[in-house]
């Protein structure tokens, strides 16, 4: 059984359909990730996943329970780091996961254990009883996935886990959401809109756009798909009409004075293929990416579309709320 | 779609209580770390109330007694109605500040009702207030027409109060999105309370008709009246009334606050 089904999961913001409609199904284990620009809907679906939005209609179920109708016993099977920083900094780390550890009703018996095992998987047993203002945005985040962990969720929800952080800490924390992953044997759930770190992590991933899932697939599959390698030729009359009819080109686009040439196996096809193109002034070959996929899909660029700065739950929502009036 | 587990159910209600009773234990762990932590806050909370006492109180009562009592042991128990009045009303404003800055979300998405987190509040801001409190008991007896076995009675009033002006601040709390309204509640709703509270003067027959009236309305004077009652022997309404009136009141701020806080977004 998967441990998260949903089934025609909506949310209406006044007259703004945040999500319209998704239908997902996630395996046990799975690092899932959910793609798409701001505003598309993400952060309302993990938040009517975590039952702190409640959906306007559609069901969904969470290791067995029912998201509007129990959603106490769905908050015990999940733990979630939400996109700003949420910790209490006029407490230390320990004492942010022992408050966690009694809110989320952890026996007193194993809680210190369970403390402990976490501040170690997260390296931040030395710096545990120092204030958490003093913490790094890494630290931060560090405990944040320690305290996400802490009462052993079946899902873990992770909303924009490494926004605002430096590419190192980026990069680390990537690794310890891996190993979290593997040695908790959780659910990963996450939104990004880093398309490369989307790629790596996950999977599986569904792309979302305006409220709708409009893909679903392993990245790889989804690369595959989008035909074979992109080369861009700088010229001023490519022959369009020669170029699309060779067996090899799957597709073709112009942008401006450049051509980007969709093909299978580009580094065996190019010598043949540049002779037939008058006055190359450049040439640039590249795998694609899922921002390739997006874009393909939608005809718009996601890292255009996302602020780097990005918007918490509340105020896409307070967003959503103004746009309704 | 399959059908949803529902074996776990009953198991679950029967700790349902338990669970519900930690959570609540755990926001009052929280709020009690905190206040321990800022001990300048502590000492501040406790030397304000005792420069009411010794500078504003001396200096008005060296021209000033009533009845057969100092001035400054006069306003003893209306100072003590102060510390709660401020302590419990900024206490429960401050989930403004929990809530800007996020500390609220991660406990408001825990497996444990809004109310339990609303009572573990109430808790954790009655404690802190009270703990105040004592500490301006230890220093009763610099006050020699305090009579100290009414202390117990005037803590329990104290409490109640407490309860209600907790409750009262976390309902504004709830309601309020940014702190530009910390002022008009502090102008328009805390120094009235205060000041109509008989706090400071006696509400007998020479006070004009307008400010009596308004005393009298004022929850808080039944407070006052009973804290001066039970410390110094001069009240003017028998206990039960002070009791029941400040019961009355601390119910009806629980019933708000818990409404409001559970529908705060």
């Amino acid at each position: 059984m998967a441990i998260i089904e949903t089934q025609s999961l909506t949310k209406t913001f006044g007259k703004i359909q945040a999500v319209r409609g998704i239908d997902l199904k996630i395996e046990k284990g799975e690092i899932f990730g959910l793609l798409g620009p701001n505003g598309a809907g993400k952060t309302t679906t993990i938040g009517m996943l975590c039952t702190i939005v409640r959906p306007t209609s559609g069901a969904g179920i969470i290791a067995g329970f029912d998201i509007a109708r129990q959603p106490t016993q769905v908050r015990r099977k999940v733990g979630i780091v939400f996109q700003d920083p949420t910790l209490d900094t006029i407490l230390t780390g320990r004492e942010n996961l022992e408050l966690h550890a009694r809110l989320y009703g952890i026996p007193s018996t194993v809680r210190n254990l369970w403390i402990e095992e976490m501040l170690e998987l997260v390296d931040l047993r030395e710096r545990a009883d120092d204030l958490t203002k003093t913490y790094s945005g890494g630290m931060k985040r560090r405990l944040e996935l320690a305290r996400g962990l802490l009462h052993r969720p079946a899902v873990l929800f992770l909303d924009e886990p490494t926004l605002g952080l430096d590419p190192q800490t980026r990069a680390r924390t990537w690794e310890y959401i891996r190993k979290m992953a593997q040695k908790e044997e959780t659910t990963v759930v996450l939104t990004t809109h880093y398309m490369e770190e989307a790629q790596l992590m996950c999977n599986r991933i569904g792309i979302i756009d305006a409220g709708r899932i409009i893909a679903l697939n392993t990245p790889e599959n989804m690369i595959d798909s989008m035909g074979g390698d992109i080369v861009a030729i700088t010229a001023p009359h490519p022959p369009l009409e020669i170029i699309r009819a060779l067996p090899y080109v799957s597709g073709i686009k112009t942008i401006g004075d450049v051509t980007e040439i969709t093909m299978k196996s580009a580094h065996l096809h190019l010598a043949k293929l540049l002779p037939l193109i008058p006055d190359v002034a450049s040439v640039e070959m590249r795998k694609p990416t899922l921002n390739d996929v997006f874009i393909k899909l939608t005809g718009r660029d996601i890292q255009v579309d996302a602020k780097e700065n990005g918007e918490s739950w509340v105020d896409s929502v307070a967003r959503y709320r103004q746009r309704g009036k | 779609m399959p059908a949803i587990v529902r074996e776990e159910n009953n198991n679950l209600n029967s700790n349902l209580l338990q669970k519900e009773l930690l959570g609540i234990s755990a926001v009052w762990w929280r709020e009690f770390k905190v206040f321990w932590r800022e001990k300048s806050r502590i000492v501040s909370s406790v030397v304000q109330p005792l420069m009411w006492l010794f500078l504003f109180g001396s200096g008005i009562g060296a021209s000033l007694s009533v009845g057969s009592v100092t001035y400054r042991d006069y306003i003893y128990p209306g100072v003590l109605t102060m510390s709660v009045i401020f302590g419990s009303v900024f206490f429960g404003l401050y989930i403004i500040w929990d809530r800007k800055l996020d500390v609220l979300k991660a406990v408001l998405v825990a497996p444990v009702t809004r109310i339990s987190i609303f009572f573990g509040k109430v808790l954790g801001g009655c404690t802190d207030v009270l703990l105040q409190v004592v500490i301006l008991f230890v220093f009763s007896f610099l006050f020699p027409s305090v009579n100290p076995w009414g202390i117990p009675l005037a803590l329990l009033i104290l409490l109640i109060t407490s309860i209600a002006l907790v409750s009262l601040g976390l309902a504004l709390g709830s309601l309020l999105e940014s702190l530009e309204g910390f002022q008009v509640i502090s102008t328009f709703l805390i120094f009235p309370l205060f000041f109509l509270s008989g706090a400071l003067f006696p509400v007998d027959d020479k006070l004009p008709a307008w400010l009596s009236g308004l005393v009298k309305l004022n929850p808080l004077s039944y407070t006052v009246d009973g804290v001066r009652g039970a410390l110094l022997g001069i009240h003017t309404y028998p206990f039960y009334i002070d009791l029941g009136i400040i019961t009355l009141f601390a119910a009806a701020m629980l019933v708000l606050g818990s409404i409001l806080f559970s529908r705060m977004k």
